[in-house]
């Protein structure tokens, strides 16, 4: 048997001599990941990133049979009922998505408790804002689609609220819709968008996302700040926290296989433009909040005026949890800090509160 | 070469148990890793073979009815599908008939019957077979074309596997 080992150290040092890995192996070595009664947040953006891989290798599997266009529909319904496991991988990519918006709702909200945007790791949290967004774009563009009665419908909705803005609706039917209504040219643009544009953003994204953490390395929470440097924890990152690391995407793999296996995507009837909405209709629970706060504000305050004064708002809240580094930038945490921490607070139980009362607001 | 000192003091016998702690973690993992991979690996396979199973299945077709092909002038072919594969059905001058896969038998083009030579060409590498046994006569193709039945009706012509 020829000696494996040997063989490593060979192809490695031969590796080595062309690309000269010692500096990158060496930062890799000295780098820690701090140990305190917060650490559990840390795995969050790794499993968001792991559930990510899952979406590219489940997407491109479902492009293998997927045809956009008037044939959307059928080829959805021959993936879920005729190709061999073809439900178990549309349904592992449709709760992977699921999975991963919380994922990543997770992260940010952890991140904002720990004052991880602070100093010097504003980008960070830029870029991170932008991937969430681009990962809603992505499950929006992703619900439409199957083209059954529930993408139709919740793609129409979700395109008529930013239409009530003056001047916006005919931009938004030539440019997305494509037409009055939702139709087979939507369908395909939104595929082009989900399988291609929208890949193309977030993945250099992503990557300079990844980058930042490299350089900074992990932010340590207020509390742990205060205390002198001696009494801090911490563990390497490779091999310790890696490890780590992966046991948990092995079980966060455990969940999705069980969820996708046990709870198989649906696939609704065809969507047909002569077909009242189904009663019952709602967005995906990560549009239920901003749908929610719309529906709200609509009853104080009727018809366009109300839509606006939604979306307005909405933009403002949007716009100050970006601007965050700018205001709390004390890392000792005097009043400023406080301020934020209840404004996270605030932003997180409006959120939760309106999406459970949008479930409860249905009927 | 110098020889083993046989009466030299041999080292103690291992104490350690043949299955050490680490050895059983290393299985256990191994055997882990295999479960994951054929787990998914097999529906994986069997997700992009699912078109080429169909087909498979498709392949099992004993017989195809080509309506109207008893009127195929004498002296002409046809070409048909049979079994999701090209097939080619010739009428000869003698009025007999022959059908057979019109699959070349050298590097799978689809041959054609040539009036001229009398003879069923293979425009890939210029192969020829006998138009009614299939027999290859000349150039690369290695083996006949596989022969099937064919049954002329009023309307019709029946063709199945011989
Ligand atoms: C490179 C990455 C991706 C590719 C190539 C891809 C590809 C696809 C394809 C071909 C479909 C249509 C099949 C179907 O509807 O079942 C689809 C649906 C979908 N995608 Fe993706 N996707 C990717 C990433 C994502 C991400 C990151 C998300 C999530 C946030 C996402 C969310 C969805 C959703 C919700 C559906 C609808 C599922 C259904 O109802 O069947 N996709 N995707
Ligand atoms: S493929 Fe027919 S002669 Fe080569």
């Amino acid at each position: 048997m020829p000696d494996l080992k040997k063989i490593g150290t060979a192809l490695y040092a031969w590796v080595n001599e062309r690309l000269d890995l010692e500096p990158m192996l060496k930062h890799a070595r000295a780098k820690t990941v701090p140990v305190h009664k917060h650490t559990f947040w840390y795995y969050w953006g790794g499993i968001s990133l792991c559930l990510f891989v899952v979406q590219v290798v489940t997407g491109i599997l479902l492009m293998i049979y997927y045809r956009p266009g008037p044939d959307a529909y059928a080829s959805v319904r021959e993936i879920t009922y005729e190709v061999h496991f073809g439900w178990l991988i549309r349904s592992l990519h449709a709760w992977a998505a699921n999975l991963m918006v919380a994922a990543i709702f997770v992260h940010m909200f952890s991140v904002f408790f720990m004052k991880a945007y602070q100093k010097p790791r504003e980008f960070g949290w830029w870029t991170g804002l932008a991937l969430l967004g681009l990962c809603m774009v992505f499950g929006f563009s992703g619900y439409l689609l199957p083209m059954d009665e529930l993408s139709f419908f919740a793609t129409k909705v979700g395109l008529s609220i930013p239409g009530v803005i003056p001047g916006a609706e005919p931009v938004i039917a030539a440019l997305v819709r494509a037409g009055p209504e939702v139709n087979e040219f939507t369908v395909q643009r939104f595929f082009a968008l989900h399988v291609v544009v929208l890949p193309l953003l977030f993945i250099p994204l992503l990557a300079f996302h990844l980058f930042l953490i490299q350089k900074h390395g992990n932010a340590l929470p207020p509390s742990e700040r205060l205390k002198p440097e001696a009494a801090r924890k911490s563990i390497p990152f490779f091999p310790n926290f890696a490890l780590k690391d992966l046991a948990v995407w092995l079980i966060v793999i455990n969940v999705l296989a069980l969820l996708a296996a046990f709870f198989p995507w649906q696939l609704g009837p065809q969507a047909d433009l002569l077909k009242p909405a189904p009663i019952g209709i709602h967005p995906e629970w990560y549009f239920m909040s901003q749908f929610e706060l719309l529906k709200v504000i609509g009853r104080v305050l009727t018809g366009v005026a109300g839509e606006l004064a939604g979306i307005g708002l909405f933009t403002v809240g949007m716009v100050l949890w970006a601007l965050i580094p700018f205001y709390d930038t004390e890392t000792g945490g005097g009043r400023r800090a406080r301020r934020a921490t209840y404004f996270g607070l605030f932003v997180l139980l409006a959120m939760a509160a309106l999406t459970i009362y949008g479930y409860f607001d249905l009927k | 070469m110098t020889k083993p000192d046989l009466l030299a003091p041999q080292p103690p016998a291992e104490t350690v148990p043949p299955l050490s702690r680490r050895k059983f973690v290393k299985a256990g993992m191994a055997v882990a890793g295999a479960a994951y991979a054929a787990a998914l690996g097999y529906p994986l396979y069997r997700y992009l073979a699912t078109p080429a199973e169909h087909a498979d299945a498709l392949a099992a077709v004993k017989e195809v009815t080509l309506a109207e092909a008893d009127k195929l002038p004498r002296e002409s072919a046809m070409l048909f599908k049979f079994a999701g594969r090209p097939a080619l059905l010739l009428h000869h001058a003698d009025d007999t008939w022959t059908a057979l896969t019109a699959v070349c038998t050298h590097l799978g083009c689809t041959v054609q019957f040539d009036k001229d030579r009398k003879a069923i060409y293979c425009a890939c590498h210029g192969g020829l077979y006998d138009p009614k046994t299939g027999a290859n006569i000349s150039g690369p193709p290695p083996k006949p074309l596989l022969n099937y039945k064919a049954q002329v009706l009023p309307g019709k012509v029946v063709v199945s596997r011989a």
